[in-house]
């Protein structure tokens, strides 16, 4: 009865890892043309209209994108998934991907973003500056401090001198934007660049102290590419005149010559 | 179990020792181990050598112990309006009797942030209710440990509504029909006959619905929001933790393993087994 029961067991973990083996393999980018690029939530809006556009550039050419919160990128990115490029929110982050040796050449900076506060349209808590986020009854949402948007804006807010309790710490930049749009909060600390995209629904105030809060976005071709030539174009393509066009009207500011 | 039992079990005459047939002994082995693997997976990557440490950092106990009792308010909530519901839907004829029933399995299929996103636009500050809440009662939910009640509530009640709804249809309806012929009330019976007739099915779905309500994460992040000792639970500890630190998402991770399945197994014994 063991014995069989052994057996029985045995043969069931063969035909698992068998089964297992047969579906895995294949590396990204294998089929010449397809680049999968992982890239900041903030990201979003500017890189799907430059996948198109390189799309259009390079026939035969595909991009799919994964959008997340950078840090959960370099995560999956450490922990083997299949990605050529990886465009991240902070040098902190991409650091991450580099210390773990993921990366195939050295990160350059492809842009610059600054936070704002975001307020819902007509700014019913007349938000006017950091300060005023520090009132009672003025709800807050904030992004995680794990999270590059978080990290920059609790630099903001030190260097602002202002201590305050958020309603909720979010754990993307996109979170945050969400609880003003659903008009659960009065303000959230978020990127230009992702006010702008929502522009319909949401104002930015621009305030001094994000000066000291600026966020350089690196990206770099990964060392476990299968497309090492396509991928290598669209980190050129993203850094073109035209790349840099798309980045600088989704509010982008240029990276430092 | 008791011990005072007379037929001692080792000899009880029962079920002949049968081989187990291969087709269902492989797919089970098969699906076990499917479901073991992952654990496996967590044990083997842990930091056994920073464990202590890492567990006595501060966050980790209040997270845990919000989570407990977060989830063990849902599972009362979700007792107190799901047994009752359960009853109506399997004891009482009504029109639409179907679609309800249909109704009440939305939050299994809703992927749990769309459910936070429809909480938020009931129970929100400009939500349908919740407006009104704030305006008259000066409450608001969203990122209140209310709200992550509430969260878990929702997605956690079809389990128990369709594990008591189950258990009633499974009981024999001859004892209330006995209880009605003798004259007792449909309350009456109701707490005399049919609720220790189902009370195992209840706990069963109890512990469902607590289970389900301690993993929670979309909607509890949606609707409650991310903030330590208020709405942070460990599930929303673990993501976070993911996003700088695997190996403290880890050791999150496997903590509330170790409390779960010991609360579930202690439980198991206890009540759910049965006679």
């Amino acid at each position: 009865m063991t014995v069989r029961w052994i057996r029985a067991a045995l043969a069931a973990v063969a035909v698992l890892t068998l089964g297992l083996a047969g579906c895995g393999g294949e590396p990204a980018g294998s089929d010449g043309g397809r680049v999968t690029v992982f890239a900041a939530a903030s990201l979003t809006e500017s890189f799907t209209r430059l996948g198109k556009d390189f799309e259009a550039a390079h026939p035969g050419a595909t991009v799919t994108f994964n959008f997340a919160g950078s840090s959960a990128l370099a995560t999956q990115i450490t922990q083997g998934a299949p990605a050529d490029v990886f465009a991240a929110a902070s040098p902190a982050t991409m650091k991450t991907v580099t210390d773990a040796g993921d990366a195939a050449d050295t990160p350059v900076t492809l842009a610059r973003n600054q936070l704002v506060i975001a307020v819902p349209k007509g700014n019913s808590a007349r938000v006017a500056g950091l300060a005023d986020l520090t009132r009672p009854g003025v709800k807050v949402a904030l992004c995680a401090e794990q999270v590059p948007c978080g990290a920059a804006a609790r630099k903001a807010l030190d260097a602002a001198g202002a201590r305050l309790t958020p309603a909720t710490l979010e754990q993307d930049v996109k979170g945050a934007l969400a609880k003003v749009k659903l008009g659960e909060v009065d303000a959230a600390l978020v990127y230009r660049t992702d006010v702008r995209a929502a522009a319909a629904d949401l104002d930015a105030v621009e305030f001094p102290e994000s000066a000291d809060a600026i966020n350089d976005y690196p990206i770099v071709v990964l060392k476990r590419t299968g497309n090492p030539a396509g991928a290598r174009a669209f980190v050129d393509f993203v850094r073109s005149e035209a790349g840099r066009a798309v980045l600088t009207a989704a509010g982008f500011q240029a990276p430092p010559a | 179990m008791s011990g005072t039992d007379t037929a001692p079990t080792a000899t009880r005459p029962g079920r002949p020792r049968q081989r187990v047939p291969l087709p269902l002994l492989v797919p089970a082995g098969l699906g076990l181990l499917f479901l073991v693997l992952p654990l496996v997976g967590l044990l083997a990557r842990a930091p056994w050598t920073t464990l202590p440490q890492r567990l006595t950092q501060p966050g980790v106990l209040t997270a845990l112990r919000l989570s407990l009792q977060t989830a063990t308010l849902a599972t009362l909530l979700c007792v107190a309006l799901g047994v009752p519901l359960a009853w109506l839907l399997a004891r009482v004829e009504f029109p639409g009797r179907r679609l309800v029933r249909a109704l009440v399995t939305v939050p299994l299929v809703l992927p749990p942030v769309v459910g936070g996103v429809a909480l938020l636009l009931v129970f929100g500050r400009r939500g349908l209710i919740g407006s009104w809440l704030d305006a008259t009662f000066g409450v608001t939910l969203p990122f209140s440990t209310a709200g992550v009640v509430l969260a878990e509530a929702f997605v956690a009640m079809p389990f128990l509504v369709i594990a008591v709804e189950g258990a009633l249809r499974g009981a024999d309806p001859r004892y209330e029909e006995a209880a009605a012929t003798l004259g007792a009330r449909r309350w009456t019976t109701f707490t005399h006959v049919t609720l220790p007739l189902v009370a195992p099915g209840i706990a069963a779905g109890a512990v469902l619905c607590w289970a389900r309500a301690l993993g929670e994460f979309g909607a509890t992040i949606t609707f409650a929001g991310n903030y330590p000792g208020r709405t942070q639970t460990m599930p929303l500890a673990v993501y976070l933790a993911l996003e700088t630190d695997l190996q403290a998402a880890i050791v999150l991770s496997l903590i509330l393993l170790t409390v779960s399945v010991a609360i579930l197994a202690g439980l198991r014994d206890r009540w759910v087994s049965g006679p």
